[in-house]
């Protein structure tokens, strides 16, 4: 781990000249962007922008060619792996709903608490109160208290999107990177989504990915569109739509 | 400490060790008390069978453990029951003493005829029982730990690890048929004398050996339960069916990885060491790679990710095995063993005790269900809405 | 040494002979004589007919000679006839050469004692020292050098100053040189000389018998035979590299043949095929089967019996293969450990299903004649089955990688590993491609089973000794790349090649495969690896 004498920013996360290719595909092409604390942020940009990868590199699952990526002002995240960023506290949810399908609801969030994660822990493991206190709480956030004892694998894609939600809350992380967390949900589901995230927002920092654009104009926070690997506008979501190169690459050319 | 194994315990569990502490106590006493040829006699060549059975299912359970719960499909798990096998192997070779064919004291016949000059470092300490059990333990534990170790941190998973295990194996093997190893080449260890004192070939042995094996199932059984109902089993269900989303959540996956795959192979180690002195001999061939993978059949027709399925698809495996070919129909029992294979992954993917659980459980359910429902009528409270 | 002296003595006047019978122009009669006087049976009439016939020139000296040494001169004594019984039991007159109907019984064989048995090999390195033919008057004086017998010095020398075939004189110049390096009266001049013939030789065994030389020599002998061993240890040692070189060529292009359909359907589709060894194995007894049917009905066309097992073997194993496809392994498509697990029990029912129709034992398969023999390189020997296999192979993977690349059914299976999807509602017919795909690994497999067949044991088990050598293989080379393959292969080839001759065959083996698993950690993917999102399954 590599900890600086002073924090190099004041952002929470700090990206900058951010290169990734593979196999001569620039992937990442110089992708500068910084996330203050507190603050919600949406990611947009059309397929193959670098969205995803983004997230990889900032998560760990990918290793940047250079730049620099800073956690909280002094961890350099490219050196660390997937576990140990996570403990760090930044959680995520992925593109595609990913729980525990053949485990419970309940376990799916126990699995997720931010307790002693060691083998010697899980081994001699049991319940506590303020545990299940936890687990309670999340399962009324995301609106499943009557489904905790349910297998995972049967719920519907909206509801294993929110459970997936719910995995990060009760992970309790200083950092949410969420994927498109309305994909396959309805216009209602959607709405309770963008409330449920500015409800979270108001202690943790969030990084959304999304297309669906009524959700982002919900969620009326900064926007940032990504292109080939690059920021390519930033700013409200009005003004970002009405600059011409994102109506460009929207629309084609 | 105790709420491990008291939540290990449920009603199924409850009934499986009680069938085997029947079988372990029953037919040593029919055995050795009730008079030979009497219709419950249970003859000391089956006692011998029967135990080697249940060693299989040992190796079951090990294997189940790491497949079933973790989704690491080791195709090298033969190495390590061998390996078990053979250090207890070697204990019985150094208790033959100056009773062997060359009546050296000190070295095994095969060393005398092989003209080593004198004990190989590595055989030093293994005429004391205590020593030969903990390297039982300790070797195979130690290669599981070390190839783990490499192959977790790297990330070898899927098939890549099963191809590598069975590499594992298939080297252990070409180690083992060499005469310069120092462990019998090609005839392995054999013409054992006694154990402990005790002769190996007596009925008394014999039914003691057995009885001890089943206490090992037990102990092995109660172990995997006891992993698999904690938190840690849990987890290791969670890297089985989403392995990068379990490491998303901070778990250090190859680090449970490594602890259950270690802990299995010690169980295979263990195996094999009460399984050599019921056969009376360990040699290379219990490294083929076809052994590993057969055992790992064992487990697919019981149902893998159930205990109890492991220990039985074991058992019930090798019974047929035996039974076909000891008869005329041994040269059909490679067809049947190959189908077995190809109609269990087909048809049934859940093996017999997972394909039950799934008939039973939702008529067990939908019964508690209606149970519930007319109490909750009765008390005038509304039917509780599962759906969404 | 004094029988040493003795023998040189006896054997000079007969050297004298044979350089008088090489220089001067061939005599016609006392052949003819000489052969009458084997009918006395008497020793030293024997000897004096076997000198005379040595020296004669006579096309039929050397068959007389040869039939001698081997029992087979037969004498009528009262006929005053002799006959020679020709290895394949016809008869001839030994005088004339014409064939007799048979060899009367009354005839005997000419009896040997232990000096005659010498002068007898003598006469026979002598007759091939003049031999019209340069290879074996090459043998002759090769095995004159491994005597290095001073009594052949003359008729070395003889024979030198009349050589013209460029081999046959160094061949000489060598055998002159080991008779004078080990001769107690040559010149320090002449000993020099003889090392350098040697050394020029620069063989096994010419470093042998350098390293023979007696010790009490004048110090620049000495150091010229220590700086010759030099030499030669040095060129020695590079041969045995391209040797070794060679053999893991060989040994990488049978990987290569096993693991290059496995690349096809593990690597490109995905597609765990335990039972890939058995494709191999099933190639191969198509071998036997094309074989023995050409052998009974078409004798004639045994030589192409491989050219015709070719498209036999890929066809027959290629169906098997679809039908695997269909009925197996198609509902098992993303599913890798259960494909593993069924296909293994498929080659369980495959070994047995051979092992019944065919029985246990080994099958021969013949290697037609333009696949026997071998031929000489330097110091290497290179037989002409692995040169075929090696260049076999390569034209294997040339075509699969044409195909790949300039079919249409080459570009629909790209499309369809790369996305399913997307292929399907491209109107690509998914399933048909996977199907197909499955047929030609698996009857690449029955291709490499034709030449497997050539060089090991055609039995029941044969795929199984190559299964796990593929996988290290494909999965070495990286999954997915042809080219990785053929790296991987023949890296294995040649690394397992160099370390045997340090570690043994066994070990070598072992250090293999523990070399592979260290390198997995390192480089999970292999050799070639593809990177990017597209590969997290």
């Amino acid at each position: 781990m590599n900890v600086m004498d002073t924090r190099a920013t004041s952002a929470l996360l700090y990206l900058d000249g951010v290169h990734v290719s593979f196999d001569g595909f620039h992937a990442i092409n110089n992708l500068s962007l910084t996330l203050a604390p507190g603050e919600m942020r949406a990611i947009i940009g059309p397929n193959g922008a670098g969205k995803t990868t983004m997230m990889d590199i900032i998560t760990g699952k990918t290793k940047p060619d250079e730049g620099t990526v800073l956690f909280d002002g002094v961890t350099d995240l490219t050196r660390l792996d997937e576990t140990r960023i996570a403990e760090l506290g930044i959680g995520r949810k992925f593109q595609k709903p990913t729980v525990f399908e053949s485990q419970t609801i309940e376990d799916n969030l126990l699995l997720a608490l931010n307790v002693d994660h060691s083998v010697k822990g899980t081994l001699f493991w049991r319940e506590t109160k303020p545990e299940s206190e936890r687990i309670d709480r999340v399962l009324e956030t995301i609106r499943l208290t009557d489904a905790r004892d349910r297998l995972a694998g049967s719920l519907s894609h909206g509801q294993k999107q929110w459970l997936e939600i719910g995995m990060l809350l009760a992970q309790d992380p200083k950092l949410l990177l969420v994927d498109e967390p309305v994909a396959g949900m309805t216009d209602v589901e959607t709405h309770q989504t963008a409330e449920l995230l500015r409800e979270i927002n108001r202690d943790k920092t969030i990084m959304v990915v999304e297309h669906d654009m009524t959700f982002v104009r919900e969620l009326g926070v900064k926007v940032t569109c990504l292109h080939e690997g690059t920021v390519l506008a930033e700013g409200t979501i009005d003004q970002v739509s009405s600059n011409e190169r994102v109506i460009e690459v929207y629309l084609g050319r | 400490m105790p709420h491990v194994l008291t939540r290990s315990l449920d009603r199924s569990a409850t009934v499986f060790l009680m069938a085997v502490v029947a079988c372990g106590v029953l037919i040593p006493l029919s055995n050795l008390l009730l008079p030979a040829g009497s219709l419950f006699q249970v003859p000391t060549y089956l006692v011998s069978l029967f135990g080697k059975y249940v060693c299989y299912a040992i190796l079951a359970l090990a294997i189940d453990l790491i497949w079933g719960y973790c989704g690491i499909l080791s195709l090298g798990h033969g190495a390590f029951f061998a390996l078990g096998g053979y250090a207890m192997g070697m204990y019985l070779m150094r208790q033959i003493g100056s009773r062997g064919v060359y009546g050296n004291p000190l070295l095994p016949d095969f060393m005398v005829f092989l003209n080593y000059p004198k004990l190989p470092w590595y055989w030093h300490g293994f005429d004391m029982f205590w020593f030969a059990c903990l390297m039982v333990l300790v070797v195979p534990g130690l290669l599981a730990f070390c190839f783990g170790w490499l192959a977790f941190r790297s990330r070898v998973t899927g098939v890549y690890l099963s191809i590598i295990t069975q590499a594992m194996t298939y080297a252990l093997l070409l180690a083992f048929f060499r005469n310069d190893f120092g462990f019998g080449g090609n005839n392995g260890l054999t013409d054992f004398k006694d154990i402990l004192g005790f002769n190996v070939q007596a009925d008394g042995t014999r039914a003691a050996l057995f009885a001890l094996s089943c206490l090992g199932l037990i102990v092995g059984f109660l172990i995997c339960r006891a992993v698999v109902t904690s938190k840690l089993g849990k987890v290791l269900i969670a890297v089985r069916d989403a392995e990068s989303r379990t490491r998303f959540l901070g778990y250090r996956v190859e680090s449970y990885k490594l602890f259950v795959f270690t802990l299995s192979a010690c169980m295979a180690g263990v195996a094999g060491a009460l399984y050599v002195p019921q056969v009376g001999i360990i040699n290379p061939s219990e490294f083929a790679p076809g052994n590993s993978i057969e055992a790992v059949i064992w487990v697919a027709v019981g149902g893998r990710g159930t205990l109890i399925g492991a220990a039985l698809g074991a058992v019930v495996v090798n019974y047929a095995k035996t039974y076909f070919t000891s008869g005329a129909l041994a040269p059909y029992w490679l067809f049947m063993l190959g189908a077995m294979f190809i109609l269990v992954t087909l048809l049934l993917p859940k093996g017999i005790i997972g394909t039950f659980n799934s008939w039973w459980e939702p008529w067990k359910a939908r019964r508690l269900a209606a149970n519930a429902a007319s109490a909750a009528r009765e008390d005038g409270v509304s039917e509780p809405n599962m759906a969404e | 040494m004094l029988t040493k002296v003795l023998r040189n003595v006896r054997a000079l006047p007969f050297a004298l002979l044979i350089i008088l019978a090489t220089v001067l122009p061939v005599l016609a009669g006392p052949f003819e004589d000489a052969i009458g006087k084997f009918t006395t049976d008497d020793f030293s009439d024997t000897e004096e007919a076997i000198n005379a016939i040595a020296t004669s020139g006579n096309p039929l000296a050397f068959t007389v000679i040869s039939a001698l040494q081997d029992g087979r001169l037969m004498f009528d004594a009262d006929a005053k006839k002799v006959y020679v019984t020709q290895p394949d039991g016809k008869s001839i007159d030994a005088e004339t050469g014409a064939p007799v109907a048979s060899v009367p019984d009354s005839a005997s064989a000419v009896r040997l004692n232990n000096r005659l048995r010498r002068s007898v090999e003598a006469a026979m390195s002598g007759l091939t020292l003049s031999s019209p033919d340069a290879g074996k008057r090459i043998e002759a004086a090769q095995s004159i050098f491994k005597t290095h017998d001073e009594a052949m010095l003359l008729a070395i020398e003889g024979a030198l100053a009349k050589e013209t075939n460029k081999d046959a004189k160094q061949a000489f110049t060598a055998a002159r040189g080991a008779i004078l390096l080990f001769k107690d009266d040559a010149t320090e001049a002449q000993k020099l000389d003889a090392i350098a013939a040697i050394r020029d030789r620069g063989d096994q065994e010419a470093l042998a018998m350098l390293s023979d030389v007696p010790a009490d020599q004048p110090p620049a002998v000495t150091h010229a035979v220590a700086s010759a061993i030099a030499a030669i240890q040095s060129r020695l040692a590079i041969w045995s590299a391209v040797q070794n070189a060679w053999y893991g060529l060989s040994l990488g292009s049978v990987l290569l043949l096993a693991a290059i359909g496995l690349a096809i359907t593990f690597g490109v589709m995905g597609v765990i095929n335990m039972a890939h060894g058995e494709m191999v194995m099933i190639g191969a007894y198509v071998t036997f089967v094309v074989q023995q049917v050409i052998r009974n009905s078409f004798p004639g066309l045994f030589d192409y019996a491989l050219v015709i097992a070719v498209p036999s073997a890929f066809i027959v194993a290629g169906a098997i293969g679809i039908l695997i496809e269909r009925t197996i392994i198609r509902f098992l498509y993303g599913r890798p450990l259960e494909t593993l697990l069924a296909t293994w029990g498929l080659s369980l029912v495959l070994q047995q299903a051979v092992r019944s129709l065919f029985g246990p034992t080994n099958q021969e398969v013949a290697n037609p004649s333009w696949m026997s023999g071998a031929f000489q390189l330097g110091q290497i020997t290179i037989t002409y089955n692995r040169l075929w296999i090696l260049c076999f192979t390569l034209a294997v993977f040339v075509i699969l990688l044409a195909m790949l690349r300039y079919t249409a059914l080459g570009l629909e299976m790209r499309a369809v590993t790369q996305n399913r999807r997307m292929a399907a509602s491209m109107g690509i017919a998914t399933s048909r491609v996977d199907a197909l795909t499955f047929g030609l690994g698996s009857g690449i497999a029955g291709i490499a089973g034709v030449a497997l067949s050539q060089i090991d044991n055609v039995s029941p088990n044969l795929g199984q000794s190559y299964i796990i050598d593929s996988f290290m293989v494909v999965v070495f080379g990286g999954v997915g790349n042809l080219w990785g393959t053929l790296v991987g292969a023949f890296t294995l080839g040649i690394a397992n090649k160099f370390l045997e001759p340090v570690a043994g065959a066994v070990l070598g083996k072992i250090a293999i495969l523990v070399l592979i698993i260290l390198f997995i950690q390192k480089r999970p993917r292999g050799l070639f690896a593809l990177k990017g999102r597209a590969v997290e399954a």
